[in-house]
C-alpha cells in the first residue's frame, strides 16, 4: 500500500454494463422528532416522525460522480450519511461492489468494506480533531484499519497523501489551527484517501469556503478523481459547483428524488418543474441586470408534508391528480422524472413554464 | 455631490501582539439611488466596512484615518445617540441572520411601527396602517393578520422579508445589506433580492450589497468594488468588472467560479490563500499570489488607477508609467506559465498552497 | 509566522498563548497562583521543611505547651506560631495537617473527575435511555447535600467494620465520601460538551473509519472536553479540602493520628475561650489561605478559558 494508486483503478471508459459499484434501493430514513416522554404525556401527543428520505434509488458506476441537489432539507446529506453508515437505514438497502453492507454481520467484514468507502465533510474547521497533529489525523485510518503496522511506513505514507493533496510533507507536524479553511479541506481528503478508497462520499465540500478556494479543492478533486480511478457521490446545493463535477445529476425535494439523470442532459433540458424553478433561480454571471421572475413559496415543512406531489403547493402545473397521488419515477429518454405533468404531457419540452403561484408561507 | 462618500478610511483593531490594520486606504462613493456591491472573500474587510458606515465596529475595532460622509457630512466619530438617529433614519441595515434584527419579544408589527415612530412624523394608527403596507410590499400573505405575529412564528425567508420593511420602513435613502441571502436556499435567495431591488428602486434607495457570491452582485449592483486584503483592487460597473476585469485578482476571481453555461474541465485558480492581518506583504498585497507582480508591486503600493473602461483597479499593471514596461517587455519576473488577465491558468494545482499559512 | 517546519514545541506554544498572556496580566492569577505554590509547596515539603516534628512524641515537651506566638511577650523564636496543649509546634502541625487535607482534597477531587468524566461521556455519547437514566440518577443525587452523603457513608463504614479497622480505613472512606458526593458537577458538565462534540464531524470521520465506540470517546471526544472539566476540579478542590476539614471538624472525617487542619481547629476549638486563642485560628487562617487562592486560581482560570468573558 506504499503506491498511490488505488488496486482497482478502473477507466473511466468502462463498457455501461459493468455492475454499478454502489447502489442505493429504495432507502428510507425517518427520524423520531418527538417532544419528551413528560411533555408528549401531559400534551397527550404521540410520537412525532420525520421522513428525511423516502424511496431514494440511484446506481453509481465506477469512476463515476452522482451529485444530489436540492435545498435545506431535502435529505440530500442523510443520504450521504446512510451511504457511509453514519445512520442505519429504516428502510431500503445499500449495496457496495455486489455486497449488502446492512447483511454484513462481523466487524471484521465490515472493517473491509469501511476501509473502500470515505467520506468528505463540509465543515473544515470541525472535520479535524484539533487537539492532533495532522499526521496522527491522517494515519489513523492507516491505523483503524491496519494497513501498515510500520511506523516509518506510516509517515512516509502520510508524507505522500500530503504532497497529493498539495501540502508538503513538514505540515504533517501541525496542528489543525495553523491551517487556512482550505488546506484544512485539503487534510481532510489526505484522511479520506489514506486508506485507499475507490468511492468517496462529499458532503458539500466546498460550501464553506471562498470561491477561489472552492475552485483549487473542485480542482484537487477531479485530478484525485482521474488519477485514482475514484467514484463520487457528490452532495451539494451549489447547482454551479454540481455542474462543474457531476456526470450524472439527482435533484431531491423533501427527501424523494424528482429528477435523475446524465447531468448534461438535465442541464440542457430539465423536465421536472422544480429542476427548471431551481435553475432559473439561480443567479448566473451571464445574467448581469437581468430581470427573473423567482420561484414562489417555501420548502415545506417535513413532518407534515402535503399531499400527492409534496412540490404541488409551489408548482405551476399541479392539478387535482398533483394533489392526490404521488408521482412516481418514470423513464424518459436517459432521465427520470416523478412527475404527472411530464408524464402526461401538460408542459411541452423546452416550453416556458408559466408564471409562479402568489407565494404562500 | 454622492450620497455616500467614504475616503481613505482606515479600521485598526488592537491586540497585544500590536495593531493589525483591518481596512487600509479604502475610498469609494455611492450615489443616490445606486446599488454598489462589495465583494471580497473572507477576511477581505468587506463587512467590516459596512460596520464601519453605520458606526457598529466591534470594538476594539476603531476607525483609525479617513472619513466616511453622508451628503457631505461626516458620520464617523459621531457621538452613539446622534449616530443612532442616523441609522434607521438615514441608514438602514439588513444582516445575513434576520434573527439578530428582530426582537424575539415583540410582534413584527410593534417593530415596524416604533421604528416608524421613531423617525418618522406619524401618530401610532399611522404607524401601523403603514406597517401593514409594508408587509403587503415585502410580499407577506394575510399581512393584516400575521402582523401580530412574532418573529419566530416566520419561516426564515419570510422573516428576512421582514427585516427588509424593517430596514426600509423609515424610509433611508441608504440600505447597507451585509449577505442579506447567505442563509437562505437559492429559491428564496432569489425572491429577496428580487424583492430588495424592487423596493429601493421603487423608493430611490441606494444599497450597498455585501457578499461574496459574485452571481447575486452580477444580478442586483451596478458598479461594484472587489475587496482584498482590507483594500479595494477593482471597483467599476458590474458588466465591466466581470467580462473585463482589470485586477488580477479580480481575474482569478471571475475564473474560479463554476458557471452554469459552461461546463470547463478546470477552473481557474488562484493558488495560495489571503493574508492573514497580521501578515500583509508590503506593495499589493496580492503580489505573492500575481503571476505578474514585477519589482514595484514588492515595494510600492499602489492606488486605485484608470484602468480603461470606468473601471478603476489597484495594480502597477495600468499606471501609466509602467505601461510602457510593460508593453517593451513581458513582465519582470512572472513565472513561467502564468496567463496573462483573461486567461484560465492551467497546471499548478500543487505549487505554493502549503505557504500560506506561514 | 516563521517557516519552521516543526511547529514550536508544546513549552514554546504554552508561553505564547492566551492563557500565559492572561495569566501573567490577571491582577488575581499571578498571586493567587504563588500563595498556592507556597501553601501547597509547604505541605508537600511538611517532613523535610517543618521546625519540629510533631509526631515524634520523644521530642515533645509538655513543659512547652500554650506557648504563645512569637510576637506576644511570652513567645519564643522556636515556636513561632505558638505551641498546642500538648507542647506541640503549631507551625509545624499546620504543615502537616495541611499535607493531610490537601491529600484528601486532590484524591476525592481525582476520584470525583474520574468518576464523573466516565459517566458523562457516556451518557453523553451513547445517549438514549441510558443517557435518561444516568442524568436522573445525578439529579437524585443532587439533592442531597454533600456533607449528608459523606456522613451517611462514614457512618454505614463505622457500623459494617470492626472498631480497629476504622482508622486504616478511614482516610480511603473520607476520600471516597467527598469524592462521591462531587460527581455530579463533572458528570454533568462532560455531558454537555460531549453532546457539542460527538456532532462535529471530526468524530464523525472516526465514526466512518469504523472506529470502536470506546475508543472514539476516550481519543476524540475526551481530549476536547477536558477544558472545563480542569476548572471544575480547581474550584472544586478548594470545596473538598473545605468538606474534609468540616467533616474533622464534626470529628467523623480523617482519624486523629493524622489530623489535617479540619482536626487542628476542632482541637484548638476547645481553648478558644480559655485565651489560647492561636491554635485554632492558625489552622483556621491557614485553611481560609489555602482554600481561597485556590478557589481565586479556578475562578480566573474558568474565566481565561471562556471566550465570551474575554
Amino acid at each position: 500500500m506504499t503506491h498511490a494508486e488505488a488496486p482497482t483503478a478502473a477507466s473511466p471508459t468502462a463498457s455501461p454494463p459493468a455492475p454499478p459499484l454502489a447502489e442505493a434501493i429504495g432507502l428510507r430514513r425517518d427520524f423520531d422528532v418527538s417532544r419528551p416522554l413528560l411533555a408528549r404525556l401531559v400534551a397527550g401527543e404521540g410520537r412525532r416522525r420525520l421522513r428525511a428520505v423516502d424511496e431514494v434509488s440511484f446506481a453509481i458506476a465506477r469512476g463515476e460522480t452522482l451529485a444530489l441537489v436540492g435545498e435545506s432539507g431535502c435529505g440530500k446529506s442523510t443520504v450521504a450519511k446512510l451511504m457511509v453508515g453514519l445512520y442505519p437505514p429504516t428502510g431500503g438497502r445499500i449495496r457496495f461492489d455486489g455486497a449488502e453492507l446492512g447483511a454484513l454481520a462481523s466487524r471484521r467484514a465490515q472493517a473491509a468494506y469501511r476501509r473502500r468507502l470515505q467520506m468528505i465533510f463540509q465543515d473544515p474547521y470541525a472535520s479535524l480533531n484539533p487537539r492532533w497533529r495532522v499526521r496522527d489525523i491522517i494515519a489513523e485510518p492507516i491505523r483503524a484499519f491496519g494497513l501498515l503496522p510500520d511506523r516509518a511506513a506510516q509517515r512516509a505514507r502520510v508524507a505522500e497523501l500530503l504532497t497529493q493533496v498539495g501540502l508538503a510533507p513538514a505540515d504533517g507536524e501541525k496542528y489543525p489551527h495553523e491551517f487556512s479553511g482550505g488546506q484544512r479541506q485539503r487534510i481532510s481528503i489526505a484522511r479520506a484517501l489514506a486508506s485507499a478508497p475507490e468511492f468517496l462520499v462529499c458532503d458539500e465540500p466546498t460550501s464553506a469556503l471562498d470561491v477561489s478556494v472552492q475552485a483549487q479543492i473542485l480542482n484537487l478533486m477531479k485530478e484525485l478523481q482521474r488519477q485514482f480511478g475514484l467514484t463520487y457521490l457528490f452532495i451539494s446545493h451549489n447547482l454551479a459547483v454540481v455542474r462543474h463535477m457531476a456526470d450524472r445529476l439527482g435533484v431531491m425535494y423533501l427527501g424523494r428524488i424528482v429528477e435523475i439523470g446524465p447531468a448534461e442532459t438535465v442541464f440542457a433540458t430539465p423536465r421536472h418543474p422544480y429542476t427548471r424553478l431551481l435553475l432559473e433561480a439561480l443567479p448566473d454571471l451571464e445574467m448581469t441586470g437581468r430581470a427573473r421572475t423567482p420561484v414562489g413559496g417555501e420548502v415545506p415543512n417535513p413532518i407534515d408534508p402535503p399531499p400527492g406531489c409534496t412540490f404541488h403547493p409551489r408548482c405551476p402545473l399541479a392539478n387535482a391528480r398533483c394533489r392526490a397521488e404521488r408521482p412516481e419515477l418514470a423513464r424518459h429518454g436517459t432521465v427520470e422524472v416523478a412527475c404527472h405533468a411530464v408524464e402526461e404531457g401538460r408542459l411541452a419540452e423546452g416550453a416556458a413554464l408559466p408564471v409562479a403561484p402568489a407565494a404562500g408561507a | 455631490m454622492p450620497l455616500l462618500e467614504v475616503q481613505e478610511l482606515r479600521v485598526e483593531f488592537p491586540t497585544r501582539r500590536g495593531v493589525l490594520t483591518a481596512l487600509d486606504g479604502v475610498s469609494f462613493a455611492i450615489e443616490a439611488g445606486e446599488v454598489l456591491g462589495v465583494v471580497g472573500e473572507s477576511g477581505a474587510g468587506k463587512s467590516l466596512t459596512g460596520a464601519a458606515v453605520i458606526g457598529l465596529l466591534e470594538p476594539p475595532g476603531r476607525v483609525a484615518g479617513g472619513q466616511i460622509l453622508l451628503d457631505g457630512r461626516r458620520i464617523d466619530g459621531l457621538p452613539y445617540e446622534q449616530m443612532r438617529r442616523i441609522r434607521g433614519r438615514e441608514i438602514g441595515a439588513i444582516f445575513q441572520d434576520p434573527l439578530t434584527t428582530l426582537n424575539p419579544l415583540y410582534t413584527v408589527g410593534q417593530q415596524l411601527a416604533e421604528t416608524m415612530l421613531t423617525h418618522l412624523p406619524v401618530n401610532p394608527a399611522e404607524a401601523r396602517r403603514r406597517a401593514i403596507r409594508w408587509l403587503e410590499d415585502v410580499g407577506i400573505p394575510g399581512a393584516a393578520q400575521r402582523i401580530d405575529a412574532y418573529p419566530h412564528e416566520f419561516s426564515g425567508g419570510m422573516r428576512q422579508r421582514v427585516v427588509i420593511a424593517l430596514a426600509l420602513c423609515a424610509e433611508p435613502r441608504l440600505v447597507i445589506a451585509d449577505e442579506p441571502t447567505t442563509a437562505l436556499d437559492v429559491s428564496i435567495q432569489a425572491q429577496i433580492i428580487t424583492l430588495l431591488k424592487g423596493l429601493c428602486r421603487e423608493h430611490g434607495t441606494a444599497i450597498m450589497l455585501i457578499t461574496h457570491d459574485m452571481g447575486v452582485i452580477a444580478e442586483t449592483a451596478d458598479r461594484v468594488a472587489v475587496m482584498y486584503a482590507g483594500r479595494i483592487a477593482e471597483i467599476g460597473p458590474v458588466r465591466d468588472v466581470i467580462k473585463h476585469a482589470r485586477h488580477p485578482y479580480t481575474v482569478g476571481l471571475m475564473g474560479s467560479i463554476p458557471s452554469l453555461s459552461a461546463r470547463v474541465e478546470r477552473l481557474a485558480q488562484i493558488d495560495g490563500a489571503m493574508p492573514r492581518l497580521a501578515a500583509i506583504p508590503p506593495g499589493c498585497a496580492f503580489h505573492p499570489r500575481c503571476g505578474h507582480a514585477f519589482a514595484r508591486c514588492k515595494s510600492e503600493r499602489p492606488e486605485l488607477m484608470d484602468a480603461g473602461g470606468s473601471s478603476r483597479a489597484a495594480c502597477w499593471l495600468h499606471a501609466a508609467d509602467s505601461a510602457s514596461a510593460m508593453v517593451a517587455g513581458a513582465p519582470r519576473e512572472a513565472r513561467p506559465g502564468d496567463a496573462r488577465p483573461g486567461d484560465a491558468r492551467p497546471g499548478a494545482a500543487r505549487q505554493g498552497v502549503a505557504d500560506d499559512a506561514r | 509566522m516563521s517557516a519552521a517546519p516543526r511547529s514550536p514545541g508544546r513549552l514554546a506554544r504554552l508561553l505564547d498563548s492566551d492563557i500565559a498572556y492572561s495569566f501573567l496580566h490577571s491582577p488575581v492569577a499571578l498571586p493567587s497562583a504563588l500563595v498556592a505554590l507556597l501553601c501547597i509547596g509547604g505541605a508537600l515539603l511538611a517532613p523535610w521543611i517543618a521546625p519540629h516534628d510533631p509526631f515524634d512524641l520523644a521530642g515533645l515537651n509538655l513543659l512547652d505547651a500554650f506557648t504563645p506566638p512569637v510576637f506576644m511577650p511570652e513567645g519564643r523564636l522556636g515556636f513561632l506560631l505558638g505551641t498546642d496543649d500538648q507542647g506541640r509546634d503549631l507551625l509545624s502541625t499546620i504543615m502537616h495537617g495541611a499535607r493531610i487535607s490537601l491529600l484528601v482534597g486532590f484524591s476525592a477531587v481525582l476520584f470525583a473527575m474520574t468518576l464523573g468524566v466516565a459517566i458523562g461521556l457516556l451518557a453523553g455519547y451513547v445517549g438514549g435511555s441510558l443517557d435518561a437514566v444516568l442524568m436522573r440518577i445525578a439529579d437524585i443525587k443532587l439533592t442531597f447535600p454533600t456533607i449528608l452523603i459523606a456522613l451517611l457513608i462514614d457512618g454505614v463504614v463505622r457500623a459494617a467494620l470492626p472498631r480497629e479497622l476504622h482508622d486504616r480505613v478511614a482516610l480511603p472512606v473520607v476520600i471516597f465520601s467527598i469524592g462521591f458526593a462531587n460527581w455530579v458537577q463533572f458528570a454533568r458538565t462532560v455531558r454537555g460538551s460531549t453532546l457539542v462534540e460527538k456532532n462535529k464531524e471530526y468524530v464523525q470521520a472516526a465514526r466512518v473509519i469504523g472506529l470502536h465506540p470506546l475508543r472514539i470517546m476516550a481519543s476524540h471526544v475526551l481530549p476536547n472536553v477536558l477544558g472545563p472539566v480542569l476548572v471544575i476540579a480547581t474550584l472544586n478542590l478548594g470545596f473538598a479540602i473545605l468538606a474534609e476539614a468540616t467533616l474533622s471538624f464534626l470529628g467523623v472525617g480523617v482519624p486523629p493520628t493524622q489530623p489535617s487542619l479540619g482536626t487542628l481547629i476542632r482541637i484548638g476549638n476547645d481553648f478558644l475561650f480559655s485565651g489560647e486563642w492561636w491554635i485554632t485560628v492558625f489552622p483556621g487562617l491557614a485553611l481560609v489561605t489555602m482554600v481561597l487562592s485556590i478557589n481565586l486560581l479556578g475562578d480566573w482560570l474558568r474565566d481565561a478559558l471562556n471566550p465570551k468573558l474575554r
